[in-house]
């Protein structure tokens, strides 16, 4: 009876949330008139809160494309801030309609964890954050080492591996939010943070004097990070991947959210059936024909939020590398509007 | 008369009270089965699909992540399974040495706060009232980013006899190495432990007797003391000790106290010891002042009043309200998740649930661990309480 007692109140937790999804998400949202949408608790550049409550990042802007894909106004969503522990399991229940939170594409977390990534909005790789006084310029150096990490992420696994692979020890420490790492680093609990080098560079940023502390050269893993839906909603699943699409595609083609008027006007048959101008590709996802304008339009094309939030138009600077258009030497690459 | 016309009349076997509470009683068991049944079902069939993995088999796959502390062998090869057994250690270890501690300072706090030196009494009062009205979360924070950030690096640790070293990564002691012939110096002790029980019972009996006293106490620490050390010295000293050594980053070697666990056992007895003390005065005052009076004229010092006469009629009042400040203890260690100390929460409801996605197991896994942990503490303390009941005849 007491292990019933126990298996009835958990569930009751599950049932109360599956009631919540039990229609497809799209209509639920369509019904809600916002788009619920889970962030970071604070990571420049990805999403971030500034004083008056406006998020910003290029994870919020995910989240933006898609509200101006069903509702053509990007401003139909709610955030919720979750920590790296809470993320999934916000998404399985329904708390959120969508993950947009820095999220490493991995096969378990697609398969047995029931959910779907639909694209990769950065392509990134974890790497260690130390202290200039501890004169470490490679991460061999770090036998020995106590490393701060996030509960919760793929960072843990990485780590241990890279160590148990290099024959070497470190201590860890598990945090369950990125800023009390990055105290425990300013304050000398741990020698390294690690984390994906983006983060690195946005934690940086963050501590006290950033200048006294250096990201090593090593990157240990692949972290393609993206958008995550439930698995088994198909259609908000589509409508998730091609938000991002129609950004990469945008830059492809030229169009921004300052010309997007003016390209309506244009001869390419890309460009037409990407505003919704000739044919109805739009119609197909069971949203309003020009949707992929309103897009372009309020959020932008992936070059100009990846700018604006992370490049050269940001704070952190960092270079479009892996992150570049297919074209010009990089990953980000569209499958055609057809 | 007739035999017939004494029976009552039999009321229908609706109207039968007894009939009455079990078709109550069924139909409540039926419900509860049937509301039980439809919610396994539909997490069941909702897992299904969302397509998200259920039951255990998860644990015994490898888990691939280090965790900070373990009182047994684990790498990032060990399974899920042993996760689990880690962490579990890990809370009982702070929350055993939280209830030790938390009895000790309670007990001299809550006996300071009746002393008949105001100055004494009232900074046990200061105590209490400071440490009881701030949350347990706050005096976490407090011990660990306030206090135990300010030490010093590990290059600059604090230098104890260069046998011990503290720094802003924990205390670091040197570990004994146990050499062949210690276990001649175990089985010392435990003939010391068995001679001071029988001296104990011999003295009682005696002082039952003749009301000769015997100093049982001196004796008996004499004993428990003397003969391992005899034994240690006889056996040619078996034990070495493993120094912690500044190597690198870190302290290697020895034993290592984290500041993740020293706030967490700092917060928790501190905390709870204040409400201890409080049941400890209370404890103490519901015995009437008569009996000290008595125990007074009756020529025992004020001591031997306090510990004869006092505290175990007091106990009976104690050891109920006691039960559940160990049972809060044990509960609020799952605060560890907070500063990163590595117990069940944290790693196996945090990291685990995370790595494998499998909320349900975990949790149901985890709250059955805690029922059972307070089941176990409460009926220990059930046992003890009565034993100190008093027996009426």
């Amino acid at each position: 009876m007491k292990r019933f007692k126990i298996f009835a109140v958990t569930s009751v937790f599950l049932l109360a949330a599956s009631n919540v999804h039990a229609g497809a998400t799209l209509d639920t949202i369509k019904k809600n008139g916002f788009i619920k949408c889970g962030v970071s608790d604070g990571l420049p550049g990805f999403s971030f809160a500034d004083e008056k409550g406006n998020y910003s990042g290029i994870d919020v802007d995910v989240c933006r494309a898609a509200a101006a894909a069903v509702f053509g106004d990007a401003t139909k969503v709610k955030f919720t801030p979750l920590t790296a522990k809470e993320r999934f399991t916000a998404l399985q229940s329904g708390e959120i309609d969508l993950l947009s939170r820095n999220t490493t594409w991995t096969s378990s977390r697609d398969s047995a964890q029931g959910m779907n990534f639909t694209g990769v909005t950065y392509y990134d790789g974890q790497g260690f954050l130390v202290n200039k006084k501890l004169g470490v310029s490679s991460a061999k150096q770090l036998d020995g080492a106590t490393i701060c990490i996030n509960a919760g992420t793929t960072h843990e696994l990485n780590l241990s591996d890279y160590f148990r692979a290099n024959k070497t020890k470190f201590t860890p420490l598990t945090y369950e939010k990125s800023d009390e790492s990055a105290k425990s680093l300013e304050a000398g609990r741990c020698d390294v943070l690690t984390s994906d080098q983006s983060q690195l560079y946005a934690q940086r940023i963050k501590l006290a004097k950033p200048d006294d502390y250096v990201v090593l050269p090593e990157v240990i893993s692949k972290e393609p990070l993206g958008p995550v839906v439930r698995h088994g909603d198909d259609d908000w699943f589509d409508i998730v991947k091609w938000a991002l699409y129609t950004m990469v595609n945008a830059e492809e083609l030229g169009v921004n959210s300052k010309n997007v008027e003016e390209m309506k006007k244009s001869t390419n048959p890309d460009i037409k059936r990407l505003l919704g101008v000739e044919g109805d590709k739009g119609k197909d996802f069971g949203l309003a024909n020009d949707w992929m304008a309103a897009v372009i339009k309020q959020v932008g094309n992936y070059g100009e939020i990846f700018d604006r939030n992370v490049g050269a138009g940001s704070p952190l600077k960092i270079q479009r590398g892996l992150n570049a258009l297919w074209n010009q030497g990089g990953l980000q690459y569209a499958p055609p509007l057809r | 008369m007739t035999e017939s016309a004494l029976t009552p009349i039999k009321p229908p076997f609706w109207n039968n009270p007894r009939t009455r509470a079990i078709a109550f009683q069924v139909i409540a068991l039926i419900v509860t089965v049937a509301v039980g049944l439809y919610i396994f079902d539909n997490t069941q069939h909702n897992l299904r699909r969302l397509g998200i993995a259920s039951g255990f088999g998860f644990l015994s796959s490898p888990s691939g992540f280090d965790i900070l502390q373990s009182l047994i062998p684990y790498s990032a090869t060990s399974s899920y399974g042993r996760v689990f057994w880690v962490a579990l250690l890990n809370t009982l270890l702070v929350s055993a040495l939280g209830i030790v501690l938390a009895t000790l300072i309670g007990f001299v706090i809550g006996i300071a706060r009746l002393s008949k030196n105001w100055l004494i009494s009232r900074l046990a009062l200061l105590y209490i009232e400071i440490f009881r009205n701030i949350p347990l979360l706050l005096q976490i924070f407090f011990w660990y980013f306030a206090v135990l950030r300010a030490m010093p690096a590990p290059r600059q640790s604090l230098n104890l006899g260069d046998a011990a070293f503290l720094n802003i990564r924990g205390l670091y002691l040197p570990a004994p190495q146990f050499q062949p012939g210690f276990s001649w110096v175990l089985a010392a002790l435990g003939v010391a432990i068995a001679l001071a029980w029988g001296l104990a019972r011999w003295a009682r009996r005696r002082q039952m007797a003749t009301g000769q006293q015997f100093p049982t106490l001196s004796a008996s620490l004499a004993l428990l003391a003397g003969l391992p050390v005899l034994t240690y010295w006889l056996v040619g000293s078996p034990l070495a000790w493993e120094y912690p050594e500044l190597q690198g980053f870190n302290f290697r070697g020895g034993w290592v106290v984290v500041p993740e666990m020293a706030s967490l056992l700092l917060a928790l007895s501190i905390y709870t010891a204040a409400f201890i003390a409080e049941i400890v005065r209370a404890g103490i005052q519901a015995v009437s002042h008569g009996q000290t009076e008595a125990s007074l004229s009756l020529g025992l010092d004020p001591g031997q009043t306090l510990r004869l006469i006092i505290l175990p009629q007091a106990l009976r009042v104690i050891i109920p309200p006691l039960t559940n400040q160990y049972l809060n203890l044990t509960k609020n260690s799952s605060l560890a998740a907070a500063i990163g100390y590595p117990d069940l929460v944290s790693s196996f409801a945090g990291t685990v649930l995370n790595q494998t996605g499998q909320a349900i197991e975990c949790i149901a896994i985890t709250m059955a661990v805690y029922l059972t942990i307070s089941l176990l503490i409460s009926l220990l303390m059930n046992w003890y309480n009565r034993r100190v009941a008093l027996v009426e005849r």
